[in-house]
C-alpha cells in the first residue's frame, strides 16, 4: 500500500453511485506517474476500483476480466454488483497466505428485473484477503482511507442526484488526498447511472 | 520562600532598591520552566535541557525516536520531509524552501515558515526535526545578539555557524535532527553554511537539503551561474522548489522565497506550488507549440 500509494473511493446517491479514485503511481517518495487509473469498469452499470500495491492492480484487473468473461459465457448475462463482490472476494481468498496487496472497492447498479424493479445502488469494499463489507453510505480504501472517512463523514448526506454526488465525491477526494502524502496527482470520478456513466478527471493539486 | 506571586506583586513595604536585590540574588528557575534558556546568564553553557534519566541515553532515545534510519518503527514521530535551498550569486544569496510537514504521510500542515529569521542579516533555514531547528536557530539568535553587544560588531556568518555546529555536536546521537544552512551577509560578503545534525559544517556557493532536494538540485545545476541577474535567481530558486514539490510526496504545498542582499534580507513571497506547476506547465505547452510551429517542414518539392 505504501510502496505506491493511491486511494479510491464510492458514494451512494439517488438511483445513482459515484466512484472515484487519485491518479498518482509512485515509488516511496517519488512520483512517477500521474495517468495511473485505479478504477476500472466490468460493465456500464458497474465499476470497480483497486488502490494499493500497482503490480498486483494489473494482476487482479486481468484475473477478474478472465472470471467476468467465463461468468458471462456460462451464464449469458451480466453479472449484478453482488455476485461480481463475491467473485473478487474468493479470488482474494484463493491467495489468503500470500495476499494481493490490494483493498477493492466496488460500485455498481444492479439491472431492473421484474422482481425487482427498483433495485438499489450498491457499493461494497473488501480487506485484502477478501473480507466483504456492504456500507449504506460510502465506502473508502487506499493510503488516505483514513482521511477519506473524515471528510466523507461530514460532507455526505442521503439521496444525493448524480450531479450533487458528483461534487460530494470530488470534494471529499480532492481534500482528503490533500492530506496524503502519497495519494493525489490528478482525480478521476465516474458517476453511474441507470441510462448513462459519466466520467470526468479532476484539475487536482500536483504537489 | 520560592513563590512567583511574591516577585510578581513586591509587597508594598519592599522599597525598590530591595527589589531589585532581591531578583538578583534569585535563581532565574525559580520563574518555572526556562526552556533550557534559564540558567544560560550565570554557566553560559546549555544546562538547563533534561536527558533521560537512563544509563546510556543515547541508545534510550534511538530505540524509541524515528530518528531517519536506525528505527522507522519507533512511536515518537517526528515531523520531516522537506525541500530547502540556498545559493549565493552576485546579487547576494537567494534562499527557498518549501512548506509542507509531514508526521508518517500524514500532511500535518501546508502552511510552515521554513526561514528562520535569526536576525537582519542572518537566515536559518529547516530540515528534519521542525522543533529542534526552531528552538536552536532561536537560540543562536540570542548567542549572535550577545556577540554584537559584547564586540559592538556583527557576528560573521561563519561565527553564527560554528555556534550552532558546536551546538548539535554536543548532543550528537541524541537523536537532534535538523539540517539546516544558515545563511546571510557579513563584512567578507555572502556567505551560506550547510549545518547537521552530525555536527557537519560545510562552507559552499550552493546547497539543497530535505528529501525533496535531489529534485531540486537537478533543477538547480542545470541553471545556475555566478552572473544570475536578481529576477533570473530568483526565479531559478522558485522553480526548483515547484519541480521538487511537484515531485516529492514529502514535499509541497507553497514556495517561501528570501534575497540576502548587503543591507540585510528581503522576504521576496510565498508562492503556491501548485497554481505555479500549471503555470509552468502551460508555459511549457505554449513553447513546445512555438518551437513545432516554427520548425514545421516545408513541403518538399516534387518533381513534376
Amino acid at each position: 500500500m505504501e510502496l505506491n500509494g493511491g486511494s479510491v473511493v464510492a458514494m451512494i446517491g439517488k438511483e445513482c453511485v459515484a466512484i472515484a479514485s487519485d491518479l498518482r503511481l509512485g515509488n516511496q517518495a517519488v512520483g512517477v506517474a500521474s495517468n495511473f487509473d485505479k478504477v476500472f469498469p466490468v460493465n456500464d452499470k458497474l465499476y470497480y476500483g483497486l488502490p494499493g500495491l500497482a503490480t498486483d492492480v494489473y494482476t487482479l484487473k486481468e484475473h477478474l476480466r478472465f472470471r467476468v468473461n467465463m461468468y458471462r459465457m456460462k451464464e449469458e448475462r451480466e453479472i449484478t454488483p453482488k455476485t461480481f463482490t463475491h467473485l473478487v472476494s474468493s479470488t482474494l481468498y484463493e491467495k489468503r497466505f500470500g495476499p494481493f496487496f490490494i483493498e477493492p472497492v466496488v460500485a455498481g447498479l444492479p439491472t431492473p428485473t421484474e422482481l425487482e424493479p427498483h433495485p438499489k445502488p450498491f457499493i461494497s469494499t473488501m480487506d485484502t484477503i477478501g473480507c466483504i463489507t456492504t456500507p449504506k453510505d460510502f465506502a473508502v480504501a487506499g493510503t488516505a482511507a483514513d482521511k477519506l472517512y473524515g471528510v466523507a463523514e461530514g460532507l455526505w448526506e442521503p439521496d444525493l442526484e448524480p450531479e450533487d454526488l458528483f461534487e460530494t465525491i470530488s470534494q471529499t477526494l480532492l481534500n482528503a488526498v490533500d492530506r496524503d502524502a502519497l495519494s493525489g496527482w490528478g482525480a478521476v470520478v465516474h458517476i453511474i447511472t441507470q441510462d448513462k456513466v459519466i466520467t470526468r478527471t479532476l484539475r487536482a493539486r500536483m504537489d | 520562600m520560592n513563590s512567583v506571586l511574591t516577585h510578581i506583586q513586591p509587597s508594598s513595604t519592599h522599597s525598590r532598591l530591595e527589589e531589585q536585590d532581591e531578583f538578583e540574588h534569585t535563581d532565574s528557575a525559580a520563574w518555572g520552566s526556562m526552556a533550557g534558556f534559564g540558567n544560560l546568564s550565570r554557566t553560559g553553557g546549555i544546562a538547563g535541557m533534561s536527558v533521560p534519566r537512563v544509563a546510556n541515553p543515547t541508545a534510550f532515545l534511538d530505540m524509541h525516536t524515528d530518528n531517519m534510519s536506525s528505527n522507522p518503527e519507533a512511536k515518537i514521530k517526528i515531523a520531516h520531509g522537506t525541500t530547502t535551498l540556498a545559493f549565493k550569486f552576485q546579487g547576494g544569496v537567494i534562499v527557498a524552501v518549501d512548506s509542507r510537514a509531514t508526521a508518517g504521510s500524514y500532511v500535518a500542515s501546508g502552511t510552515v515558515k521554513k526561514v528562520i529569521e535569526i536576525n537582519k542579516f542572518l537566515l536559518g533555514t529547516m530540515a528534519g526535526g521542525a522543533a529542534d531547528c526552531q528552538y536552536w536557530e532561536t537560540y543562536l539568535g540570542m548567542q549572535c545578539r550577545l556577540h554584537e553587544l559584547r564586540n559592538k560588531e556583527r557576528i560573521s556568518v561563519a561565527a553564527a555557524s560554528k555556534i550552532l555546529s558546536n551546538i548539535v555536536y554536543q548532543y550528537k546521537g541524541m537523536g537532534l535532527s535538523m539540517g539546516t544552512m544558515v545563511c546571510g551577509w557579513d563584512k567578507t560578503g555572502p556567505q551560506i553554511f550547510y549545518v547537521d545534525d552530525d555536527g557537519q559544517r560545510l562552507k559552499g556557493n550552493l546547497f539543497s537539503v530535505g528529501s525533496g532536494s535531489t529534485f531540486a538540485y537537478g533543477v538547480l545545476d542545470q541553471g545556475y551561474r555566478w552572473d544570475l541577474t536578481d529576477e533570473e535567481a530568483q526565479e531559478l530558486g522558485r522553480r526548483s522548489i515547484i519541480a521538487a514539490g511537484h515531485r516529492d510526496a514529502y514535499s509541497g504545498n507553497t514556495c517561501n522565497l528570501y534575497h540576502v542582499k548587503e543591507n540585510g534580507w528581503d522576504f521576496i513571497g510565498n508562492y503556491d506550488v501548485n497554481e505555479l506547476w500549471y503555470e509552468y506547465e502551460a508555459k511549457k505547452k505554449a513553447d513546445r507549440e512555438t518551437a513545432t510551429a516554427a520548425t514545421a517542414p516545408s513541403p518538399m518539392a516534387v518533381e513534376p
